[in-house]
């Protein structure tokens, strides 16, 4: 489904990912650790096409086609989903007319037809209820005035809504009690899909005893140094990224 | 309301004869006659055996300053000022030639300087730094009336190639630099003021640092007006070069006069590619009395030049005194990524009038201007904050952001704020904040429940209001500030 | 001044068929306002209330009546814009004449009375000039500051102009308690290639009524035009004034406009002004808070484009105790279109308690746009609160990213922002109708400006 080779990319000249190769297959949920710094969300926002970032070298093939050759818009409508780690916020654009909009670019990318106001208010009302947001919710500005809890149960919400083929969630733990953090993996979980693949960023393993992961891959100064199962999480955990070394030694 | 009462009586208690600075010093003056002609301009230049260009362009200034008319777009009102009652020279007798060193100094003046805290003395400043551990030391140029009495720590400097002496000694020695910088930030035809001083001023500091160097030590000038009956028009011209960096204080007293006294200064800083220059100010000219008789005209024109790229300036300026403050320290930002900063407490109270706050002009790439204006007013007075920050086409990604506070104390002041933003750059971004307070109740009463006097809660106050600003100054120069603050407003509850 | 002269011409031309001419009352109030003229003049930048905007555009422009070519009377499908058709009593002006034929006014509630001014004053020009000296001319923008003042913020010489033409307009009196359901509609349409008219609008109030008032500027078919309009409004204790106005002339046309507003305790005059329209257009709001309590919300919306010009001037006026006001202007500007905001807040002595803020905001798309700001306070009394802020910049890019990781193509996300920058605007006014009409405007414009038409929550909601 996403096939990332080699993937080097520079911010402002500098270079943050030094040679990323990665392979997720339809279903799979992959988890990428690593410490601060690491190029954990250089990562994301070059997957999902944030201007600023320059690939220098490598490739990321998304079900078959040139992903990095895609506008963010284009690729979102591809099926590529970035749940934020900061999800920004929008005064004056209700969260239904933002989700209209997007939800009918989409199908229209895709040649379905647009979903009349009737039609998208039933279904947003659906997803939201799943995930325990109310009516004002949905009605209000995107995100303006959200906690962080609902900041994120918002992203995923529009996920729901968009049924993307790849996840990627960028620190969704972060900012979130434990509470909320279930009820956010409990939304992401029940869009887990054979037909829908996850690339789950975290710093920490805490969510992955929530969003459990088929595999597991260590980001280091911008290389995937080590990849596992599962229990990899539960080991880094326990011993930290220390012997990742530093910058110097990438 | 009773508390407002109280207010009024304790304000108007505590401010008479409050201006510990207002004593005169009785020493012989050589003067000017009184009034202003070719003449008067013919004969400064004279005294200060200037070359010819010099007089020529005080001259051409004098000849432009006729044209003009004195502005009327500022929220201060006074009388009109008669421009010929008054002596456009004083320089106390015993300066005429300039002593060699600090032994010289008419032992009156080193008084003087001693009685307003500054100190003259080199060797007990050395003593006091190596003592204390901690207290930096300050070279002083100290500005009599119409001219410079003495500097303190050229030598130290000059081993640093650092330049640091009188104005006029400038034009004597460095006539080269002087010709090439003096007007070129504050053109002799700028404004009323500005003009009226290329044409007749007397005396002030000069600064030149060399490429890359950090000036070692705090410069300062320390200007007081003695004689009645006289204008102090000062210059200065702060010149940092490559690399460098300088941080600069300016302090000003006078004493209590009846007549009001017209201080009409210019300031020109030029900051070449990375260099930083820092210059501060605690201005406590003579305000006048509680009835608004007498006190200080201080119309100034302060103005900085980023002309280099990374280049930065920042003013700071401690406003309490004088019965009338017009006054706009600005900066041009003309080199890319060149840094501009107004920090500014303007305290006003009787019948003081202030009209100050400044102007960024963003010419350069991604030019960035901060600006914190605090204005405080009590009593019958009026604090109005004025500024202009202006984006020109090229200034791509250019950024502003300015917050204006005013805070009344009674309900008899006023407090205006009247800002100008222009912008012709989409990438730039320009953000102006300005709220309006008054010293509640709850906060005073929490103050007194823990202890404090009403006037120690005042004082605790209004000084949290000012911080962002006073932690600005350069350490010596706070604590002195904080203290000014609060006995300026000593007594005015709200 | 060229200008000058013809209008010295036009005057002397003109003053004698104008109605009610030979009555006292009406020949007084001519006689003022071209003396007013005379005096004052076209204000031009060096006047620091015009400093950002230059009426020199006004030399060019026919200063005579315009004359309409359009048959409206036999034209029964003529589009007459409504915040609610069918709905409203309305008067309808064609190129500054009134047109009976295009108007409808329904039953009135007793109390309330809705005429066009050349019909009050042929009726009576003597009650016509007693109503008129009933509202205060607007004031040269002095404030209280303690310095000189020469000549700030005086559009003195354009209302003197309107005087001296004085002849056209609406007057609307709602008497004390009447809450009138129906918005009334003032519409001025310009069918003409170019001509000029001066109409006087007045607004009456009386303590505890109610009423919404839309006020229409179009074109249809109309050109370099120029509406030289002064409004007097006049909201007694207790009342509620809703008010809203809808520049959309074309784009060659010149407005230039004065409200101002008295307010009694505890009444509330709320006005909305969404320019879109025009080569050069001011709208120039005062109001004045007399009584304790009183409050007022002004908020405007404007979009220039080309090389087009909008000013928004306000000057809200806190005289008494226990006031509020709120006031929100935001725009958005293109191309090589300038845009102007000046807004002053004053707080005199006796105006304690005062709760005053002013919000502007400016998002400038191109490269050539400009944005000029003046957000001022003028504050006399201390315990109150005021703020400001103002801010220019582009789109937030954050906020372009997000949309555009969602799916949305980057042309329609750019013109949901702007929508939403400009909806924020509607959203404070009170009346439903007024807001959707605002809304539905708002889409329209941006539409035209971006070439997208974007879904607005009043589409996905139903609302």
């Amino acid at each position: 489904m996403l096939e990332i080779k080699n993937l080097h990319a520079t911010i402002d000249g500098k270079e943050i990912l030094k040679g990323i190769n990665l392979t997720i297959n339809p279903g799979e949920v992959h988890a990428i650790m690593g410490p601060n710094g690491s190029g954990k969300s250089t990562l994301s926002y070059v997957l999902s096409g944030r201007d600023g970032y320059e690939v220098t070298e490598g490739s990321v093939t998304f079900q078959g086609k040139d992903l990095l050759a895609m506008e963010a818009e284009e690729r979102a409508a591809e099926g590529v989903f970035l749940a934020f780690q900061y999800p920004v916020e929008i005064p004056g654009v209700s969260n239904t007319t933002f989700l209209k909009t997007a939800l009918n670019a989409v199908r229209k990318h895709k040649g379905l037809p647009e979903l009349d106001a009737m039609q998208f208010l039933k279904l947003i009302r659906a997803k939201a209820k799943a995930l325990n947001m109310n009516d004002d919710m949905i009605k209000r500005a995107v995100n303006v005035g959200f906690s962080g809890g609902e900041k994120k149960r918002n992203d995923i919400l529009q996920m729901a809504m968009l049924e993307p083929g790849f996840a990627i969630l960028d620190e969704t733990d972060s900012g979130l009690d434990i509470d909320a953090l279930k009820l956010v993996a409990d939304g992401v979980n029940s869009l887990r899909s054979p037909e829908r693949s996850m690339l789950v960023i975290t710093h920490y393993q805490r969510l992955l005893s929530y969003i459990v992961p088929d595999h597991v891959h260590v980001l280091a100064y911008g290389k995937i140094v080590r990849s596992g199962g599962k229990e990899l999480a539960l080991e880094l955990e326990a011993k930290g990224y220390a012997e990742f070394g530093s910058p110097e030694a990438a | 309301m009773a508390a407002t009462e109280q207010t009024v009586e304790q304000v108007r208690a505590v401010t008479e004869q409050k201006y510990k600075y207002g004593f005169t010093t009785e020493i012989e003056s050589d003067l000017a006659p009184k009034g202003l002609n070719e003449d008067i301009v013919r004969f400064i230049s004279a005294k200060k055996g200037e070359p010819e260009w010099l007089l020529e362009w005080r001259l051409q200034a004098y000849r432009h300053w006729l044209t003009m008319e004195e502005p009327t777009w500022a929220m201060v009102d006074f009388p009109k000022i008669d421009y010929q009652d008054s002596h456009y020279y004083a320089a106390p007798k015993a300066a005429k030639d300039k002593p060699k060193s600090l032994d010289e100094v008419d032992p009156e003046l080193l008084a003087t300087y001693e009685k307003l805290g500054i100190p003259l003395k080199e060797q007990a400043i050395l003593a006091g730094v190596e003592g204390a551990g901690e207290m930096p030391a300050v070279a002083v140029d100290a500005v009599f009336d119409s001219v410079s009495v003495a500097t303190t720590f050229k030598k130290k400097l000059e081993e640093k190639g650092i330049i640091f002496c009188s104005i006029s000694e400038a034009i004597r020695e460095h006539p080269e630099l002087v010709r090439k910088y003096m007007g070129s930030v504050v053109p002799y035809s700028d404004n009323y003021y500005a003009t009226l001083n290329c044409a007749v001023f007397t005396d002030g500091s000069f600064v030149y640092i060399p490429k890359g160097v950090r000036c070692p030590m705090e410069l300062s000038t320390y200007f007081r007006i003695n004689a009645s009956n006289t204008g102090q028009f000062e210059r200065t011209l702060i010149i940092a070069d490559e690399g460098s960096y300088v941080s600069y204080l300016e302090g000003c007293t006078a004493p209590m006069r009846d007549e009001n006294q017209l201080h009409a200064a210019v300031v020109e800083l030029v900051a070449m590619d990375d260099a930083t220059i820092k210059y501060s100010t605690v201005q406590n000219w003579y305000p006048g009395d509680e009835n608004g008789k007498g006190g200080i005209y201080n119309f100034v024109t302060k103005r900085g030049a980023c002309r280099g790229k990374n280049s930065k300036i920042s003013w700071t300026q401690v406003e309490t005194g004088s019965a009338i403050t017009w006054k706009y320290p600005s900066c041009i930002l003309q080199g890319d990524n060149s840094v501009g900063e107004f920090y500014s407490v303007a305290i006003t109270n009787n019948y003081q009038q202030a009209d100050t706050g400044t102007k960024m002009i963003h010419i350069g790439k991604n030019t960035r201007s901060t600006i914190v204006a605090k204005g405080i007013s009590a009593g019958k007075a009026q604090s109005t904050y004025r500024g202009l920050v202006r984006i020109l086409p090229k200034a791509e990604g250019a950024r502003n952001y300015t917050q204006c506070d005013s805070l009344l104390i009674g309900d008899k002041c006023g407090a205006h704020t009247v800002p100008y933003i222009e912008s012709r750059n989409r990438t730039a971004r320009v953000e102006h904040e300005a709220t309006t307070a008054k010293i509640s109740e709850d906060q005073l009463f929490y103050c007194r429940a823990r202890g404090l006097s009403e006037e120690d809660a005042v004082g605790l106050i209004v000084n949290g209001f000012c911080r962002e600003v006073l932690k600005e100054l350069p350490m010596e120069f706070a604590v002195e500030a904080q203290k000014l603050v609060a006995i300026s407003l000593e007594g005015s509850v709200g | 001044m060229a200008a000058i002269a013809t209008l010295k011409d036009l005057y002397e031309t003109l003053s004698p068929g104008l109605p009610g001419a030979g009555a006292a009352g009406l020949d007084r109030l001519r006689a003022d306002g071209y003396a007013r003229f005379l005096a004052d003049g076209i204000p031009t930048p060096k006047v620091e209330g015009w400093k950002y905007t230059n009426l020199r555009d006004l030399a060019g422009v026919s200063l005579a009546p315009a004359q309409g070519t359009v048959d409206t009377a036999a034209n029964t499908d003529f589009d007459v814009p409504s915040v609610a058709p069918g709905e409203t009593h309305r008067l309808v002006f064609v190129d500054g004449a009134f047109n009976a034929a295009l108007s409808a006014v329904g039953p009135l509630p007793q109390g309330v009375t809705l005429d066009s001014l050349r019909d009050l004053i042929e009726a009576s020009p003597a009650y016509a000039a007693e109503v008129l000296d009933r509202f205060p001319a607007p004031k040269a923008d002095t404030g209280l500051r303690v310095g000189p003042n020469p000549g700030r913020g005086q559009s003195g010489g354009l209302v003197g102009l309107n005087g001296a033409f004085l002849a056209e307009g609406a007057v609307l009196t709602v008497g004390e308690g009447v809450k009138l359901a129906q918005p009334v509609e003032i519409v001025f349409i310009a069918t003409a290639a170019d001509g000029a008219w001066h109409p006087r609008l007045l607004i009456d109030v009386a303590a505890g009524a109610e009423v919404t008032v839309a006020e229409h500027h179009v074109a249809r078919g109309g050109g370099a035009t120029f509406a030289n309009i002064v409004s007097g409004v006049r909201v007694g204790e207790g009342a509620i004034l809703r008010h809203a106005k809808f520049q959309e002339e074309a784009e060659t046309a010149l407005h230039l406009a004065s409200v101002t507003a008295t307010v009694a305790a505890s009444a509330t005059y709320e006005t909305f002004v969404l320019t879109t329209g025009g080569r050069l257009a001011r709208t120039d709001v005062q109001v004045r808070l007399e009584g304790s309590g009183a409050s007022t919300r002004v908020s405007g919306a404007y979009g220039v484009d080309g090389s087009r010009h909008a000013d928004f001037t306000s000057l809200i006026d806190h005289v008494a105790a226990n006031c509020t006001s709120r006031e929100v202007v935001k725009g958005v500007i293109d191309g090589r279109g300038r845009a102007v905001f000046q807004g002053k807040i004053i707080v005199r002595p006796d105006a304690q308690k005062t709760d005053g803020h002013q919000l502007n905001r400016a998002l400038l798309l191109s490269d050539t746009a400009e944005i000029d700001a003046k957000p001022e306070l003028e504050i006399y009394a201390d315990d109150v609160k005021c703020s400001h802020g103002a801010t220019a910049g582009e789109l937030d890019e954050e906020a372009l990213f997000y949309l555009r990781a969602r799916g949305i193509p980057a042309d329609t996300a750019r013109a949901l922002l702007i929508a939403a920058f400009l909806d924020e605007v509607a959203e404070e006014i009170g009346d439903k109708r007024l807001r959707g009409y605002a809304m539905a405007r708002i889409q329209e414009r941006i539409g035209r400006l971006t070439g997208i038409t974007v879904d607005t929550d009043a589409t996905v909601l139903g609302e």
